[in-house]
């Protein structure tokens, strides 16, 4: 009845990022519930799991290796989760909201019958009462989300299913080490009790995989575009304005979908969440599910020509303007401010 | 013998355009002003099944949508496109499921179908981002999945090799039939309606559709679009909407935001210059 996480291995033979988080996260809601935390490790010829680990809190790792197993394939990571949580019964399963979790978890969910909910902002426990039975629920696990494009947050419960299933993108919760010198135990998994040559119905031939080029989670300060800014040339001056204060460009979903910059820049429930010292709104009129992303930022500029845009009541300063005419004024006060200096 | 390709459908309220008036003074959602359309990325698969209709001769594809009785809309829209047949599935006992609901009602649909080579559906719809249908269909009908598909490389009546769109790159797959498909919004839009097909297609309507309207049921029988309720389809009623959905919502709140200390500028050079230098002096610009 522990909580469990699936730790994701990257290309570069490392933990994916989102996995930590979720271990820190694990380990909160771990020792509320006062359970054990353990982390399901799957692939080939993993280094030091257990230095990677442990200082997170992980009391059990669940080790499962063979070359068959890296790169990630949807069946076999399927068969040995679902036959390992089945003996294992856990009460919580946290996944990243990555391509390899969003593939995996759902069938997991569905083969084991349980609740599953996508993109997690927040995970709290809680109890609960059934307004018809009058039953009460003790330490669910509330998966909330932003729902219905944006427009409301929903605090999702499963009262009887267990696991407890949720997926989080990366950034939304933070890592933190827990006890440089925690120790707990690894558990080697027969891996062909597990998996069967039906696993491997799909062949990958080839792949390419690029590195990753841009950081706008670690970035302290990020310059963002919304569909406000009208075209990819006005993009332009987005890179300009953040050459100047080495901020790293952002953009909301709608700006991507418009095409006026590349989807790796998306901040908000479906792209990365952040936490800059400084972020400035340029044409995002503030949307929930951009506003999740971007909320815990120390400050927030806004530029926008609607005064009553959703996201000047979260910003510390607004600029009530167009900006493609506020953007080059920024940038001059800035060269004339360095110059001074 | 028949290629059966299904493509699963969704009508989605149309959450990317909320206007102004798509909230209710209460804060709550005005459903009636978003309109409903056929979710995006259910088009790019319906385009990546009649590619493959192109490649393997005798393919039928088959358009299967689950909801209200209006969903008929989205299925004469497939057919315009394209698509051969098409089915609802409905039924008021499918209130309240969630994708696991869903999928399992969706997979008695396909199962009723018989035998199916390969199902594509869109990767998520926009009302609910969640990706889940799809791979859930795959479990339930025990099929291995291949999600985010952006291109099919090659197929054959054996096997078929698809390009996947992921976080970082993009990677080949082979696997032979049946399996699941779902398509990345990467993958090619959909081809436009078809003049002939509209005019052959627009008269088509559900069973629920021609008493609704109160039409004479005078409709020649291939010319009705398939509709099937729980009962059609053997369904578990314990399985169905809300009885069948592990995830229940314990509440929604709508968007309450907290006003800030809000400085308001105006976009004069004066204040940019001030607003600047106060960021500045507070050592907000610069790594």
């Amino acid at each position: 009845m522990n909580v469990f996480v699936y730790c994701e291995i990257t290309e570069e033979d490392a933990f994916a990022e989102v996995s930590l988080e979720l271990l820190s996260k694990g380990r909160k809601l771990a020792d509320k519930l006062k359970v054990k935390l353990e982390a399901v490790v799957i692939g080939n010829k993993i280094a030091n799991p257990e230095e990677q680990l442990f200082p997170y809190g992980v009391d059990v790792i669940h080790l499962a290796e063979d070359k068959r197993l890296f790169p990630y394939t949807t069946l076999p990571h399927f068969s040995i989760i679902t036959k390992l949580f089945q003996e294992k019964r856990p009460q919580v399963a946290l996944f990243g909201a990555t391509s390899v979790g969003r593939d995996l978890a759902p069938r997991v969910a569905s083969k084991l019958r349980c609740g599953l909910t996508a993109d997690c902002t927040a995970l709290e426990i809680g109890e609960h009462t059934d307004t018809k039975t009058g039953k009460v629920y003790t330490e669910l696990l509330y998966q909330i989300r932003p729902a219905f494009g944006g427009n409301i947050i929903a605090t999702i419960i499963n009262p009887e299913t267990r696991p407890q299933m949720a997926t989080v993108r990366e950034g939304v919760m933070t890592k933190e080490i827990y006890d440089p010198n925690y120790k707990g135990v690894v558990e080697k998994l027969q891996v062909e009790h597990y998996i069967s040559d039906d696993d491997f119905a799909v062949k990958i031939i080839s792949r390419e995989i690029e590195a990753r080029k841009i950081n706008i989670k670690n970035a302290q300060i990020i310059v963002a575009g919304g569909y406000g800014m009208g075209s990819k040339e006005n993009f332009n001056k987005l890179h300009e304005l953040a050459a100047q204060t080495g901020a790293e460009v952002g953009a909301t979903r709608a700006a991507v979908d418009a095409g006026f910059t590349e989807s790796e820049r998306q901040i908000g429930q479906t792209g990365v969440t952040v936490r800059p010292k400084l972020y400035i709104a340029c044409g995002i009129s503030g949307a929930v599910q951009h506003r999740s992303g971007m909320e815990e930022s120390a400050k927030i500029i806004s530029i926008n020509t609607d005064p009553n845009a959703p996201i000047n009541s979260i910003a510390d300063y607004t600029v009530i303007g167009d900006v493609n005419d506020v953007l080059p004024k920024m940038i001059k006060a800035i060269m004339n401010t360095k110059i001074k200096k | 013998m028949n290629f059966n390709i299904i493509v699963l459908i969704k009508q989605v309220p149309d959450t990317r355009n909320v206007g102004k008036d798509a909230m209710k003074s209460d804060g709550t959602v005005n459903r009636t002003a978003l309109p409903a359309i056929f979710n995006p990325e259910d088009l790019n698969a319906l385009e990546m099944a009649l590619r493959i209709k192109e490649q393997i001769p005798n393919t039928v594809v088959t358009a299967i949508t689950m909801g209200p009785v209006r969903a008929a809309d989205i299925l004469r829209e497939a057919l315009y496109r394209g698509a051969d047949k098409a089915v609802l599935v409905t039924d008021k006992k499918f209130a309240g499921s969630d994708t696991l609901a869903t999928s399992y009602i969706l997979s008695l649909a396909i199962k009723k179908i018989g035998r199916v080579n390969l199902v594509i559906g869109g990767r998520q719809a926009i009302d609910g981002d969640t990706a889940q249908v799809g791979p859930q269909v795959a479990e339930k009908l025990n099929i291995p999945q291949i999600t985010y598909a952006e291109e099919v490389v090659k197929v054959t009546n054996d096997n078929i090799q698809i390009k996947r769109r992921l976080e970082r790159g993009v990677e080949l797959v082979e696997v032979a039939y049946p399996c699941l498909i779902t398509v990345h919004s990467s993958a090619p839009p959909c081809r436009f309606k078809n003049a002939k097909k509209v005019m052959k297609y627009k008269k088509y309507y559900t069973v629920s559709e021609q008493q609704n309207e109160n039409m004479n049921c005078i409709s020649i029988l291939d010319r009705v679009i398939e509709e099937w309720n729980a009962s059609d389809m053997n369904a578990n009623m314990e399985m169905l909407g809300l009885s069948g959905s592990p995830t229940k919502v314990k509440k929604i709140d709508n968007i309450v935001l907290v006003q800030k200390d809000n400085k308001l500028l105006t976009a004069s050079e004066y204040d940019i210059a001030l607003l600047m230098e106060d960021l500045s002096n507070n050592h907000l610009l610069g790594k």
